[in-house]
């Protein structure tokens, strides 16, 4: 397309009715005297409506003593398997609730309320990722009490959650060994976005190629001096580490 | 592909700023490390602007490329990716551009 008149580009000039200079040429079947336009500056950020969204969620966490986390990872890392654990064995403690995230089904809601722990399924449809807006709507119905934890399980996506803030006061990229040591290099925007970078499923080390020094360091290319735990939410090896950043962050 | 969700976004923020005038033009600015892959908010583009104030309107897209200051060493150099390190070894840079993801302008009939 022209960007000076807007006329279709690639055809061929045969009629032309209007003076100007850029070069190439265009079909022409409409008569048009160029309308009078004024060009406005906005300068706005194009997420700036989420971003405003996800600064009231901040808000509102805030006033209530409430840690949100946003957890993000490819489906399959592991995600739901550390939050039953975590419910497991520190939810009465931290008195943890749950917005669960996924395109279809309220089955990972489902393995979560098995755990005791309140839960919210938001269902994405064909998005592919939470936005601030879904994540106000989970924290009405799910209504945590005050000085209380909300785990966000993000949708299975190393890609588009990157780029949505949701108002959490904190984003933990889960990984996980079977997956392949080249994540961070393949997707270094997400994790670029971390906090804490878990590495998942350690346990099944001695059974795949995976090679931790190169993860370690993609990891730290993409989000120079991001911690990184590793541990098995299957087996509980190393499990503490994560236990104990949680608390570090309570309010 | 979130490229539909920021088009979305595109078009939202525009008409709270501009209500219902008609666009003609839109530039929007889309660094190479956004995230956010140019071609595909083209590509999004038509189908999203249908029925809005947008709809006809030409999409021009800068892409402002990715530069970073070296915090152990201080020297500036170019990025195309966010893997790159600093000639010292360091990847402990701040990015100075490449993440823009904003609308620039838009041109309404008067």
């Amino acid at each position: 397309m022209c960007a000076t008149c807007g006329c279709s580009g690639s055809a061929i000039l045969e009629d032309h009715d209007h003076d100007h200079d850029h070069g190439h040429d265009h079909e022409h079947g409409h008569g048009h005297g160029h309308p009078e336009t004024r060009t406005v500056t906005l300068e706005q950020a194009v997420l700036a409506r989420n971003d405003g969204l996800a600064e009231l969620n901040r808000k509102w966490l805030a006033e209530r003593g409430i840690l949100a986390v946003n957890l993000m990872s490819s489906p399959g890392a592991g995600k739901t398997t550390l939050l039953v654990r975590t419910i497991r064995e520190l939810g009465a403690e931290l008195r943890v609730s749950v917005v669960e995230g996924d395109q279809e089904t309220v089955l990972d809601a489902d393995r979560i309320r098995a755990t005791g722990a309140p839960a919210v399924q938001i269902n994405t449809g064909s998005g592919c990722h939470l936005d601030a807006q879904m994540l106000a709507g989970g924290l009405q119905t799910l209504d945590p009490p005050d000085s209380s934890v909300v785990l966000i399980e993000n949708v299975g996506n190393l890609v588009c959650p990157a780029l949505f803030d949701l108002g959490e006061q904190a984003r933990v990229v889960i990984t996980s060994v079977t997956e392949g040591a080249e994540k961070p290099r393949k997707y270094p925007q997400m994790f670029r976005a971390a906090d804490l970078v878990l590495l998942n499923k350690t346990d099944l080390l001695p059974y795949v190629d995976f090679d931790v020094d190169a993860f370690l360091d993609g990891t730290r290319r993409a989000n120079p001096g991001v911690e990184v735990l590793q541990l098995s939410a299957t087996t509980g090896d190393g499990i503490d580490g994560w236990y104990g950043w949680l608390r570090a962050r309570l309010p | 592909m979130h490229e539909m969700a920021i088009t979305q976004s595109v078009i939202q923020a525009v008409c709270d700023r501009m209500g219902d005038q008609p666009v003609q033009r839109i530039c929007l600015e889309i660094g190479t490390l956004s995230g956010v892959v140019a071609d595909s908010v083209r590509f999004c583009f038509d189908l999203v602007t249908a029925g809005t104030p947008l709809e006809g309107a030409s999409l021009e897209i800068i892409q402002p490329t990715g530069k970073a200051r070296c915090r152990d060493c201080g020297a500036e150099f170019e990025l195309n990716d966010l893997l790159v390190l600093c000639k010292c070894g360091s990847a402990n840079r701040e990015l100075l551009a490449g993440e823009e993801l904003k609308i620039r302008e838009v041109e309404v009939l008067v």
